[in-house]
């Protein structure tokens, strides 16, 4: 077996591998925001269907299999069938250039009368023969731009008012915040010198987490935590979805499968926002390694997999302690406080930096 | 055209040109402002393609280099040139090039 | 071994993309072929090495211009096309004229250009490189660029607002946009000579 060959097989286990787990945690964050906010609200959530209610995802897409999918004569029918399509897509692409561990390491086994070479993958499932991508950060800002797509399109086809103005109001949301998450990534870019995700985690090392930095690491670190709440439409900043303002916005018109598909991406979007966030500023999958080699290799997963954990319980329990933002509230939020401290922080990063050379 | 793993320059220039040809049948066949605003985007986007060609042809970066500034005009330009179409459109009530063809209402 | 077969997939699915442009009577349909025209060119410009570039081109053109286009024609609620009298013409005198002179160029170049082949990945353009090159030799047009978007998002912003309040404003030498505090008003008045 070629190098190519090698190469291309185990791409395509790494993607496929990396798409179910990706899909299952969507799932399950699902699970997660039911219970974290039952237990906010001082009630227990799903608790019958299995134990914990560990299954109630299992019930919640069989449910949505077998729903009607209603076809209304009214919409565009293209872009209608494309728009979540379109969202989903560019959810879930981002987790390519995602590295969650250092490299999967296995020596040559035997099957039989075949011998498996040693396998060494890096835990990433595009990446090149060092295990590197050298734009991963910008990649993921491209795939963020591209996913207003999806909102602004469900909001057109739906041909009605309340999808329109949700639409329109959730593409303007989009792509106002995504300036202001762009250049808080800016200091952490010129602080690792790289735009490498990799890379990134490794100027982290010996706990020399981006967040620890004060003062440019951390209001990095809000800037970009608040941007990104508000580039996945999530409370506070979720007007518009909002049931008691627009229906249900740009997805009022959607049933069944495609809803799901919406409801999908909003959660691979939260799981692509916590993974940069850990990789950005938390160190990755940075943490106590000890252990005998197969240990070495899987802790440092573990330790991302806690990490974006967290996030995602975050995002659950800021939902549910604040209240929305009012729609120009928000935008004058974004631009007038937001953009100005990103660029400051920006301005001196920069000059400390020059200064320090 | 024998080996797979090179392509000539000439066929990066010509699909340069073939989209720049679009983009001028657009300016030219289109009636909405917005469409024809689309086909000068599009011959940006042509031009774009064969600067970096060239700057891959002799190894300089100067073309990449180009690029940047034209897709920095080129969105300066869409921004200005899209709030002329929206303060066109309160006036004239209309997207058809052929009816707005009077300085004064 | 895998650039041609990349190069003209891609190319294809550009040029479709283009004639799609022209071809579709809604804006909204001739903009989403815009948008894949611009993805795909993101790839060729991968082919040729340069990823930032390609990166820049998804992020600005392919995932902001293009939005903003997307959100106007949602805006103003453009509706399909008429044709008139003007776009028969331009139709019977452009699209021979334009095709003719198309075929001329592209055989021209097909036929006396040095056949020199572009290999792929031919000059890798890494950010590093291409930032030391801006910020050295083209500092200059770097910084005119810069408040030439200055200027832009200043006249966007103007153009688009409405026109009669801002004249009203400006003749009674107020700022353009109005503050939105609301004025204070006297409720009460206790023990005050009238």
């Amino acid at each position: 077996m070629s190098a190519t060959t090698t190469f291309v097989i185990l791409s395509i286990i790494k993607s496929v591998a990396v798409i179910f787990v990706l899909l299952t945690a969507v799932a399950y964050s699902v699970w997660l925001e039911r219970k974290v906010s039952a237990r906010i609200q001082n009630r227990w959530g799903p608790t019958r269907v299995g134990p914990f209610g560990l299954l109630q995802p299992l019930a919640d897409g069989i449910k949505f299999i077998f729903k009607e999918d209603l076809m209304l004569p009214h919409v565009y029918k293209p872009l209608y069938i494309a728009a979540p399509i379109i969202a989903v897509l560019f959810s879930i692409t981002s987790i390519a250039v995602i590295p969650f561990g250092n490299s999967l390491d296995i020596p040559a086994f035997h099957i039989g009368s075949w011998t498996v070479g040693p396998i060494s993958t890096p835990f990433q499932v595009a990446a090149d023969s060092a295990g590197d991508i050298n734009i991963g950060l910008l990649i993921i800002l491209g795939i963020t731009s591209m996913g207003v797509y999806g909102v602004a399109l469900a909001g057109w086809a739906s041909n009605s008012k309340y999808s329109l103005l949700g639409g329109l109001r959730a593409s303007a949301q989009m792509v106002s915040y995504e300036i202001a998450l762009g250049i808080s990534l800016i200091p952490i870019m010129i602080k690792s010198e790289s735009f490498s995700l990799r890379a990134i985690v490794d100027a982290q090392r010996h706990l020399q987490w981006n967040i620890v930095y004060v003062p440019f690491g951390t209001i990095a670190f809000f800037v970009y935590l608040i941007s990104a709440y508000a580039e996945t439409n999530r409370t506070p900043f979720d007007l518009p979805e909002a049931e008691s303002e627009l229906v249900a916005g740009y997805h009022t018109e959607y049933s069944a499968m495609k809803f799901a598909m919406f409801f999908m991406a909003e959660y691979a979007n939260m799981v692509t926002v916590a993974c940069l966030a850990t990789l950005l500023f938390f160190g990755g999958w940075l943490g106590p390694v000890f252990g005998p080699s197969w240990l070495q290799i899987l802790l440092p997963v573990f330790w991302f997999c806690l990490k974006v954990f967290f996030f995602m319980f975050l995002y659950v329990w800021v939902r549910w302690t604040l209240p929305r933002f009012r729609y120009d509230q928000l935008m004058a939020f974004g631009w007038k406080v937001l953009l100005p401290m990103a660029i400051a922080n920006l301005v001196v990063t920069a000059l400390y930096e020059a200064l320090k050379a | 055209m024998g080996n797979l793993s090179n392509v000539p320059l000439s066929y990066y220039l010509v699909l340069s040109g073939i989209l720049f040809a679009c983009g001028v049948l657009g300016f030219l066949i289109k009636r909405n402002i917005i469409t024809v605003f689309m086909s000068i985007e599009l011959m940006l986007n042509g031009v774009n393609l064969s600067f970096v060609a060239f700057a891959a042809h002799w190894h300089h970066l100067s073309g990449q280099i180009f690029v940047f500034f034209v897709m920095v005009v080129a969105a300066a330009e869409a921004a200005v040139g899209l709030a002329i179409i929206i303060a066109v459109y309160r006036t004239r009530e209309t997207l058809n090039v052929d009816q707005v063809n009077l300085l004064k209402l | 071994m895998l650039h041609l077969p990349l190069f003209l997939i891609f190319g294809l699915i550009c040029v479709a993309g283009a004639i799609n442009l022209l071809v579709q009577k809604h804006p909204i349909n001739s903009a989403l072929s815009l948008v894949v025209v611009m993805a795909s060119l993101a790839v060729e410009y991968l082919l040729l090495g340069a990823e930032f570039v390609a990166a820049v081109q998804v992020i600005v053109y392919a995932g902001a211009v293009m939005v903003l286009f997307v959100f106007t024609i949602m805006l103003l609620n453009a509706g399909e096309e008429e044709h008139t009298k003007g776009s028969r013409v331009a139709l019977l005198l452009g699209v021979p004229g334009i095709a003719i002179g198309g075929v001329l160029v592209s055989w021209t170049v097909l036929r006396h250009s040095n056949t020199a082949p572009v290999p792929i990945g031919a000059l890798p353009g890494p950010p590093k490189d291409v930032a030391l090159l801006l910020f050295h030799d083209f500092l200059l047009p770097f910084e005119i660029t810069s408040v030439l978007i200055l200027i832009a998002i200043m006249g966007a912003v103007v153009l688009a607002s409405r026109p009669e309040a801002i004249v009203r404003r400006l003749r009674r030498g107020e700022p353009a946009q109005k503050a939105q505090k609301p004025e204070k008003r006297e409720l009460a008045v206790v023990g005050k000579e009238r």
